[in-house]
């Protein structure tokens, strides 16, 4: 097997979220869920839709970075304002990086501290709301901390979550489906008990106490935790040739350290 | 038939605002700005808007300029940069009130004033702090079921300003970039819309399937024209020039101490022309690329 960098082995944890997706619309908002994307849409789940970041549809997914003269295949246009329609229907997978996230799977991108006068103004709540109640949606965090993982909730409750007090029934939503969560430490999903987030995988050479140590809430622990499935020979090829030829995915992690340590 | 005469200059655009109004702005991040009006509004004595916006160095310049009284908005980005740094310094200040929304809330607002209707029923919002800093915002039962849903209120702007590729003398206009974003709504949400062009034309020029395929804006909800060549700067405005990432990287470091030197060297007292040259002149404009996302 081949030598992988822990990016690398996060992007093909990431495209592992698309595996069951039929033919979606994924939305893959910065560089690790972009070339994740890319890498499920090329291999294992072609019916996968995407565009080139901005507005068309793409039979093939687009190189990230420089494009040195390499023109997009396209095949029909997804403005923003077709995207909320999309979103609305349901058939979309978003995969995104918020700020915080706790315990409910509630994500933070709009502000950190008290809400009038914020210590930190972050982009706003975008479409968080909407496509969190609306469509499937993954994250990959890669600072997994507890200023990620937040104690209680987060400061800005920018989506919605499994906090059955924050809905004016008491009932979780019906199209609310949160998924999966990658980061430089773990996999983990929402199998817990009422949606609890559980750790399903633990990166090579990562304890579990690790993990727990970096997470202001409480983890379940999935009754077998495996080791997160390294990227394949293939998997590799595909991203340093053909996804992302400029190795920009060296920026995801400080220093770009192994996947696997030495 | 006395032909339609729209046409007028962009200081006779803000000419129209007043204090206190409310300014829906189109285009989106960096992209497609209306920066000529903006910039017109810098030089002007108005005051304490309530600016509607997928916000980019728009919301940025307004609230540097303490011209924002109350911002309805879902983001604020410079795209390239993802962080806006006047919002920033301004809104960690509190300077301004804040209804901040998700971008497809702000759209049905749009929409549910185009209609005429008080509301839109969504469930977006919906278990998020967009309803708890909101408590205007209110949620409807269903009459049909037991859903409870979320009442997106109606946003409608007294005046709208879009910036377009090419518009005629009778408010007819063509967005030549690729995605209109929501400029159509904000025009038939607003009681005025106004455009300014990059280029005054005559109405033979759209003359033609594909360029009628992309012109959204209704010439019925607009009220006036006026050109403004690299009226979009330092923003995009796809295919003639793409976001002026330099620019915006010395604009950003303004926010703050730096602000009223940036307002010496590219607003106040300049012409369109004048700003031309001061950012780097027609060819550096035409040359900047076009974003890559």
């Amino acid at each position: 097997m081949a030598d992988y960098s822990l990016a690398e082995l996060c992007i093909a944890a990431c495209a592992e979220i698309f595996r069951e997706e039929d033919e979606i619309l994924a939305t893959v908002i910065g560089l690790a869920p972009r070339i994740a994307g890319s890498l499920a849409k090329k291999t294992f789940a072609p019916g996968v839709m995407m565009t080139d970041g901005e507005y068309y549809l793409v039979t093939d997914p687009v190189p990230v970075g420089p494009r040195n003269g390499y023109k997009p295949k396209k095949h029909g246009v997804m403005n923003y304002e077709r995207v909320f329609d999309v979103v609305y229907r349901g058939a979309r997978h978003c995969l995104v990086t918020p700020v915080q996230m706790d315990r409910f799977g509630q994500m933070n991108i709009s502000a950190i501290g008290e809400y009038q006068n914020p210590k930190v103004a972050l982009l706003g709540a975008r479409g968080y709301p909407g496509n969190s109640i609306h469509n499937r949606n993954s994250m990959f965090v890669p600072n997994h901390t507890p200023k990620t993982f937040v104690t209680g909730e987060v400061d800005m409750v920018s989506s919605a979550g499994y906090n059955p007090a924050r809905y004016p029934d008491g009932r979780i939503p019906p199209f609310l489906d949160l998924r999966r969560i990658v980061t430089n430490l773990c996999v983990m999903d929402f199998g817990g008990p009422d949606h609890a987030i559980r750790v399903t995988s633990l990166h090579p050479g990562v304890e579990l106490n690790e993990v727990e140590e970096n997470t202001g809430f409480e983890l379940v622990r999935a009754e077998n935790i495996a080791e997160t499935s390294a990227p394949t020979d293939d998997q590799l090829n595909i991203i340093r040739n053909e996804i992302d030829p400029h190795n920009l995915r060296a920026t995801i992690f400080k220093g770009d350290p192994p996947g696997r340590p030495l | 038939m006395t032909a339609l005469n729209k046409s007028m200059t962009v200081a006779d655009i803000v000419g129209r605002l007043q204090n206190g109004m409310t300014l829906g702005i189109g285009g989106w991040g960096a992209r497609r700005k209306p920066m000529a009006a903006i910039r017109e509004i810098l030089r002007s004595d108005l005051k304490d808007l309530t600016i509607i916006s997928y916000g980019g160095c728009d919301v940025g310049m307004l609230a540097s300029a303490g011209k924002i009284r109350k911002l309805i908005f879902g983001f604020v980005s410079l795209d390239v940069i993802p962080l806006e740094a006047h919002y920033r310094r301004a809104r960690q200040a509190g300077e301004f009130e804040v209804m901040e929304i998700d971008e497809g809330m702000l759209q049905l607002g749009l929409k549910a004033a185009a209609q005429r209707v008080p509301f839109l029923p969504t469930y977006v919002g919906l278990g998020t702090d967009i309803l708890t800093h909101n408590p205007d915002i209110k949620t409807i039962k269903s009459p049909y079921g037991d859903e409870t849903l979320v009442a997106m209120p109606a946003l409608k702007p007294d005046v709208a300003i879009c910036h377009v590729n090419k518009a005629d003398a009778e408010g007819n206009s063509w967005i030549a970039g690729p995605d209109p974003f929501f400029d159509e709504w904000f025009c038939r949400a607003a009681g005025e819309a106004y455009l300014t062009c990059e280029e005054l034309v005559d109405t033979k020029e759209f003359d033609d399937e594909t360029i009628a395929m992309r012109m959204p804006i209704e010439r019925s909800s607009v009220k006036g024209v006026a050109a403004a060549k690299f009226g979009a700067h330092p923003t995009s405005c796809s295919p003639g020039y793409g976001i002026d990432v330099a620019h915006l990287k010395d604009y950003s470091k303004a926010a703050g101490e730096g602000w009223s030197a940036y307002l010496d060297a590219f607003v106040i007292g300049l012409t369109d022309d004048q700003y031309c040259d001061k950012v780097g002149g027609a060819a550096a404009i035409n040359a900047l690329p076009l974003p890559v996302f």
